[in-house]
């Protein structure tokens, strides 16, 4: 806000100064139009603004003001010298109410009313008192946008300019002399590229401070509730990029309250909170600033978008409905598309997310589209620094040299380093870094420069591309680089993976990676992610219980088998004589330490195995088998073993047989301090796994409430609480209580229970224990 | 009405590149790969402290790839500077316009690229738009 009142201040002392001349010729000609005109367009400006900024006496001022000389120019009023008086007594006023609000004075609002009385028709005439100049020394010009860009590239050039003769300089021997007026002549290049940088730098701010107003007006105008957050209004931008995104951002806020988040009964029926969240986040990543604009309203309906764009432009319908899904959610930029039915009077006029993406287009930035039916919708918006010079890191593979902004790169390791692993799963390799799983991208490989790495070990930049981090294996890390980055040539742009091309100071040009291009590209696929960062955890259990990340191995007996992901805690290539049959079990001794092995099979004559380490709090064990052979996410039901052992079911993945292991199993058999309460414990038995939700989620949160949890009841086992997704939880309840989940928050009246409200669930099952002892 | 045109050669065809598109003619040295990119895209190369995007024309005509073309001509569209590589260049001389005769047909990509012809000496020459070879061949042909 307070940029804006000095933007204002700002503004209106200008004017107030161009005014000054209309003033004394108004003055002798009242009956000018074009004078009028222009004293009518002031105080008309500083009105609006006042009542944006809440600066009520100015506002009553002008707004005085501009009734009187409305009537001036309807004829309804004739300029006589006492009226003009007046409206200059009050233009006065204005200027030194200004002066005060910049000098932060008091100043007396004592006549004011009587300023404004004096407008009245046949009002005394006011005398013209001249107020003491209290006028600070003004310490902003105001400067043509223009003016900045031509010194903005000639800073430019001057470094590139700079850079060369350093690099003509290095070719001979230099005298030390010459080096010291170079360096010197750097510094100060490079302090003047900064602040020349920052003229042309603006906060975020000024483009996020009108969102409020527009999402109130928006909302209240189509009935519907929402919550605005925003997020990174400190980060600065272009100033003129600002101005351009201001349209587009606007426009896609209200569409997003209008198509996008639902009616508050909608939304209620789709148990959701009733208020809309829309959340506008800001964040510089690399060389470009990415907007996001996240509400968790219904999402694109893709195949309405389609009937609607076949409907109005006469596309054949099937030919857009055999599209990709990016492609299809592509769809939403083509003109001619409004997928509301009635036009409202917010959007649905003519001005779709066509022209939208045409002024991004023209800034040089992209959309990207993130739909998730039902939950919502993320579009980010994602539009370059141009010109600008960034610290880079200089990476290289075989003969050349990539720059990567230093801004990406959280972190640079050597492949050998003591605490980074790289496994290879599938067809990609997983990188290892402490604790920190990543996926990575071998960067030859991907854009087919042939390494020079040979027995070299690779070194691993870690970036992070605001979704997601993953790790990037280059030859060599070369260098630390001030570069001039400029947009590369379409085709250059269209490979997807380059933000851009710079002149370093070795005269061969360089091109510099965009590390989101280059993580899509290499099919990273990051998800959702953090959407709702602060979003109740329901919503990101819900996320996870579509699927259970496992990992597939091939065991020692031949069989392929799926160990949940959550409990593999890293993959060692053992030595098989590592392993030894002592104090009554297999055990192997690994980073110094003894650990109980489960091995599902004979290690037979292999010279090599894998260990899978699985962790699960305290406890550790190896579990050896052949090979691990690739991540994979079971979303298939999993048909339960008929005892609790080593397998816990059968899942059927890419039409093959696939045997999911216990993890439970695994640590209550083989872990060396199990735990000895489990026997005592009140028995919980899942009677049904829809989806691995009740065994990913439902089994720990027991289990850390101290219950004994079980798929299946072995012979003359009782079960105290059977625990179900369905409506008739069979034959094996037995007596038991039974506690049903529901899927939806309503419906409490059955004495079912919201499958994602943890506490509710603990309590219940207190009670209906505590019932039972009773 | 006669207009300037540079005659160049293109695999082993002379073409004439009008003179407005022609910013200027420089030698080409070194190049940086721009790897994954269209074929006809050479790389980029430093021309004072200015990048140029290297636009291998025999490549972007679908014609195999130019071996030894050194000399380019540098063009600007939208823009973004580009060198066209060409395999030798004559002098920038003044020839009429003319429109393709009736019936000749040429291929495609060329077709994308031709914009009539001027006579030297009784020889056809085709005139080529240098800006339209930049997108390449995939492009053209999408």
């Amino acid at each position: 806000m307070d940029d804006l009142l000095q933007e204002f201040i700002a503004e209106t002392r200008e004017t107030l100064e161009t005014l000054a001349g209309e003033i004394v010729a108004w003055e002798a000609a009242p009956g000018d139009r074009a004078r009028l005109d222009a004293i009518f367009r002031f105080v008309h400006t500083v009105k609006g603004s006042c009542g944006f900024l809440d600066l009520p006496r100015l506002e009553r001022l002008s707004h005085a003001a501009e009734d009187v000389l409305a009537q001036v120019r309807d004829g309804a009023r004739v300029p006589d010298p006492a009226l003009v008086n007046a409206v200059l007594a009050i233009v006065d006023r204005i200027g030194e109410i200004v002066e005060a609000i910049d000098a932060g004075n008091a100043l007396p609002d004592s006549g004011e009313e009587l300023l404004i009385a004096a407008l009245e028709e046949g009002a005394e005439a006011v005398v013209q008192t001249t107020a003491p100049a209290t006028r600070t020394t003004s310490r902003s010009v105001r400067l043509n946008v223009e003016l900045l860009d031509r010194m903005m590239s000639g800073m430019s050039d001057m470094v590139l300019a700079r850079n060369e003769l350093a690099r003509r300089l290095r070719e001979d021997d230099i005298d030390p002399q010459v080096e010291a007026a170079l360096e010197r002549m750097s510094a100060s290049v490079a302090d003047m590229r900064e602040t020349v940088t920052r003229t042309r730098m603006q906060k975020l701010d000024t483009l996020f401070s009108v969102l409020p107003r527009v999402v109130r007006d928006t909302a209240a105008g189509v009935g519907k509730q929402v919550k605005l957050s925003v997020e990174g209004a400190d980060v600065e931008l272009d100033r003129e990029m600002i101005e351009a995104m201001r349209d587009p951002l606007v426009h896609i806020i209200r569409n997003a309250i209008d198509h996008g988040i639902e009616t508050p009964d909608d939304r209620r029926r789709a148990g959701k909170p009733e208020n809309g969240r829309l959340t506008v986040a800001a964040r510089q990543s690399g060389n470009q600033i990415v907007i996001e604009i996240v509400d968790d309203g219904r999402g694109i309906d893709v195949a309405k978008v389609i009937r609607k764009l076949a409907g109005n432009t006469g596309r054949d319908e099937q030919e857009l409905r055999s599209l990709s899904d990016r492609a299809k959610l592509g769809l939403i930029f083509e003109p001619g598309l409004s997928t509301k039915d009635e036009v409202t009077n917010i959007s649905g006029r003519g001005v779709g997310m066509d022209v939208v993406r045409s002024s991004i287009d023209q800034i040089g930035g992209r959309i990207e589209l993130d739909n998730a039916p039902g939950k919502g919708l993320r579009i980010a918006i994602h539009v370059p620094l141009t010109l600008s010079i960034i610290s880079a890191v200089v990476v290289g593979i075989g003969e050349q040299r990539f720059a990567i902004p230093r801004q990406a790169v959280e972190e640079i390791v050597s492949e050998r380093a003591g605490n980074v692993r790289v496994d290879v799963l599938g067809k990609g390799s997983v990188a290892t870094v402490r604790d920190r799983k990543l996926a990575m991208v071998d960067l030859g490989e991907l854009l087919g420069v042939p390494s020079a790495r040979n027995d070299h070990c690779a070194m691993l930049v870690i970036v992070s591309t605001g979704t997601g981090s993953f790790c990037l294996a280059v030859d060599s890390v070369i260098d630390n680089e001030e570069l001039v980055i400029k947009p590369a040539a379409p085709s250059v742009m269209a490979t997807g993976v380059y933000g851009g091309q710079t002149l370093p100071d070795t005269g061969m040009p360089m091109l510099v990676l965009d590390c989101a291009g280059v993580a899509s590209t290499a099919g990273l696929r990051f998800g959702l992610g953090d959407m709702f960062a602060d979003e109740e955890e329901e919503e990101a259990e819900a996320a996870a219980s579509q699927g259970l990340a496992a990992l597939m191995v091939a065991d020692l007996d031949g069989a392929h088998r799926a160990v949940p992901l959550a409990v593999v805690d890293r993959i060692e290539k053992v030595g098989a004589d590592a392993i030894r049959y002592s104090a009554g079990r297999l055990r192997i001794a690994i980073d110094g330490e003894i650990l109980p092995v489960a091995a599902l099979g004979d290690i037979g004559d292999r010279t090599e195995i894998a260990l899978l380490r699985l962790h699960s709090g305290d406890s550790e064990v190896a579990y050896a088998v052949a090979e691990a052979m690739d991540i994979v996410t079971i979303t298939e039901d999993v048909v339960p073993a008929p005892e609790y052992g080593p397998v816990a079911g059968a899942v059927l993945l890419n039409d093959e047989h696939i045997e999911l292991i216990d993890a439970n199993w695994m640590f209550d058999t083989h872990a060396e301090c199990a735990d000895a309460d489990q026997a005592t414990a009140p028995t919980c038995l899942l009677a049904s796994n829809r989806d691995g939700w009740m065994r990913t989620f439902v089994r720990p949160l027991l289990e850390q409430a101290g219950y004994r949890v079980v798929n299946t009841l072995k012979e003359g086992e009782r079960a105290a609480i059977v625990l179900t997704e369905d409506d008739s939880p069979g034959s094996v309840t037995d007596g038991a209580s039974v506690i049903r989940l529901r899927d939806s928050r309503t419906g409490s009246a059955d004495g079912s229970v919201f499958r994602y409200d943890r506490k509710e669930l603990l309590s219940a099952i207190a009670a209906r224990i505590s019932g039972d002892a009773a | 009405m006669s207009e300037l045109f540079l005659i160049a050669m293109i695999s082993g065809r002379p073409v004439a590149i009008p003179s407005d598109q022609v910013e200027s003619v420089v030698d080409i040295s070194e190049v940086t790969a721009v790897p994954r990119a269209a074929s006809h895209i050479r790389g980029l190369a430093a021309l004072r402290s200015r990048v140029v995007t290297v636009i291998d024309a025999v490549a972007a005509l679908g014609l195999g790839k130019s071996v030894s073309a050194t000399r380019a001509v540098i063009t600007q569209v939208d823009n973004h500077y580009y060198a066209v590589l060409v395999e030798a260049l004559d002098d920038v001389t003044p020839f009429d316009r003319q429109p393709l005769a009736n019936g000749v047909t040429l291929d495609e990509r060329w077709d994308a690229v031709a914009e009539g012809v001027v006579e030297r000496d009784g020889e056809p020459i085709l005139i080529v738009n240098a800006a339209a070879l930049i997108p390449g061949p995939s492009e053209i042909a999408a």
